[in-house]
């Protein structure tokens, strides 16, 4: 019982609130902002497991990057009152049975399995600094690395081809 | 005991925020007057010795205002932004090394950390613009994104020849692998690099795009006023100290004094804040010397140079490396 065992408890259950309420909104950017503190509070997490650099790339890359980008596609279709309505009519409470019956026998399997194994992750791990992950990563997980760059690569060609033909389609107009 | 468990440097928390903040105000009233002279003006003189009073008297009327929520935007995103924007900013401080053992919280991922709250930061803008519900706040929050989106990439890179060079992305560390050399010499490119992006972070002239106002008005904070108003333009302005503070610890041997003059000369803190201070007043400057560029220049630099010459820079200073281990 000691402070990191209670900053986990508190932080995993605001992550897990604003999850409910980012699936839960109606208004997209609401959504969107509760998205950003369970992302913040999963942050928090990584931190008190003993991996800072893990929780500072996930506050970069998807609190500070991925999200904002969705946030600025919803300000782009400049989402409003309409977009609520339909959001309601989607959001009736029969849509919510079978996703909450999966999402319970899902609950149910991941919690027998978290109670089975004998030694789950420690709150109070070793803190690994930033150089031991990039040795490991170069070294025994080097082929990962290297197959997530190519994968990368194709997703930005493909970007490129997509945004090439919208420009010569502008240019023969 | 208490006080035998406190982690003294906790106590630097108070001063340090409240420094920050009279620092801006100073720094307003600063800028104004620099300007003045740059543009062959008197700038703010009236209030108190030299009108070092001016930002007082325009605190307390903005303390004083009519703190107007527009009723057509989103009333909790409108109040929640200039939080955010302020919030970040201050939270980035606790990292920032102030002198030789003084620092709130030595991270060994403080430059991650930095880079993570103002990205953070930019939400603030967003749903400034966002919330407001007005034509103008929302182009500038859109520009802020696209902005923020391009800046983002080289800011990190062009800090990585720092990183490689001390091998820590401690602050603290940084500052001691300096004594030999300050990086500003082996890392020159990536300095520029920093420097640019450091002027889109803090939305300076001339890459103020999001409030740009001579095209937006006010840009993201068009319907702000009163305190809120005063909270987005403090947060400008720790940004732009931090910005500025953040360029002498990487790259100026932050309280490092210079190696030809003898060390006992001046203290740490005193050689830290000369270095800051001339720093601030290039930015100053900066502002007075160049017109704002268009908004597709910005974005077009950013992808087109400074990526492919910070990635260069990274690769040559590895290279050099890997060569002399």
């Amino acid at each position: 019982m000691n402070l990191s065992f209670f900053l986990f408890y508190i932080s995993a259950a605001v992550a897990i609130t604003t999850a409910i309420m980012a699936v839960t909104r109606k208004n997209a950017s609401h959504a969107l902002i509760y998205l950003v503190v369970t992302l913040l509070s999963i942050a928090v997490i990584f931190f008190l497991l003993g991996a800072p650099f893990a929780a500072a790339l996930e506050i970069v890359i998807y609190a500070g990057a991925i999200v904002v980008l969705f946030l600025f596609v919803v300000m782009m279709l400049n989402l409003g009152r309409s977009s609520v309505a339909r959001e309601s009519q989607w959001l009736r409470p029969g849509m919510w049975v079978l996703p909450a019956i999966l999402s319970g026998v899902l609950f149910i399997v991941f919690g027998y399995t978290v109670l089975q194994t004998e030694n789950s992750a420690m709150i109070e791990g070793q803190v690994v600094p930033p150089k031991e992950v990039g040795t490991v990563l170069f070294h025994e997980y080097l082929l990962g690395v290297e197959l997530a760059g190519v994968l990368l690569l194709a997703a930005l060609v493909g970007a490129f081809h997509l945004g090439r033909r919208y420009l010569e389609e502008r240019r023969e107009n | 005991m208490f006080f035998e468990n406190i982690n003294w440097s906790y106590v630097l928390i108070l001063p340090l925020i409240g420094g920050a903040l009279g620092g801006a105000l100073v720094l307003v009233w600063w800028e104004r007057r620099l300007l003045g002279f740059f543009q062959d003006r008197l700038g703010p003189n009236r209030v108190g010795w030299f009108g070092i009073l001016q930002s007082l008297a325009d605190a307390i009327k903005l303390i004083t205002k009519d703190d107007w929520v527009p009723p057509f935007g989103d009333r909790v995103l409108f109040i929640l932004a200039p939080i955010i924007v302020a919030g970040a900013m201050l939270m980035a401080y606790a990292v920032l090394p102030l002198g030789p053992g003084l620092i709130i919280a030595d991270s060994n991922i403080a430059i991650l950390w930095i880079l993570a709250m103002s990205s953070l930061a930019v939400y603030g803008v967003l749903l400034a613009g966002l919330a407001s519900n007005n034509k103008y706040s929302l182009l500038g929050g859109l520009r802020s994104v696209a902005q923020m989106v391009t800046y983002e990439v080289f800011m990190g890179l062009s800090l990585l020849g720092v990183v490689m060079l001390t091998g820590s992305f401690s602050l603290r560390d940084v500052v001691h692998a300096q004594e030999d050399m300050w990086f500003c010499i082996p890392q020159c490119v990536g300095l520029v690099i920093f420097l640019i992006a450091g002027l889109a972070e803090s939305h300076r002239l001339p890459f103020d795009l999001p409030e740009a106002e001579h095209e937006l008005t006010a840009g993201f904070h068009t319907e702000y006023s009163g305190m809120k108003f005063a909270l987005i333009m403090a947060a400008e302005y720790l940004s732009l100290i931090l910005i500025s503070a953040l360029i002498v610890v990487l790259f100026f041997g932050g309280w490092l004094g210079p190696k030809f003059l003898p060390s006992e000369l001046l203290s740490g803190i005193v050689w830290y804040g000369l270095k800051v201070v001339l720093v601030i007043n290039f930015f100053i400057l900066l502002r007075a010397a160049i017109p704002r560029p268009r908004y597709d220049q910005l974005m077009s630099l950013g992808w087109k140079i400074l990526l492919p010459l910070s990635l260069l820079n990274i690769l040559i200073t590895g290279a050099i490396l890997l060569g002399t281990q």
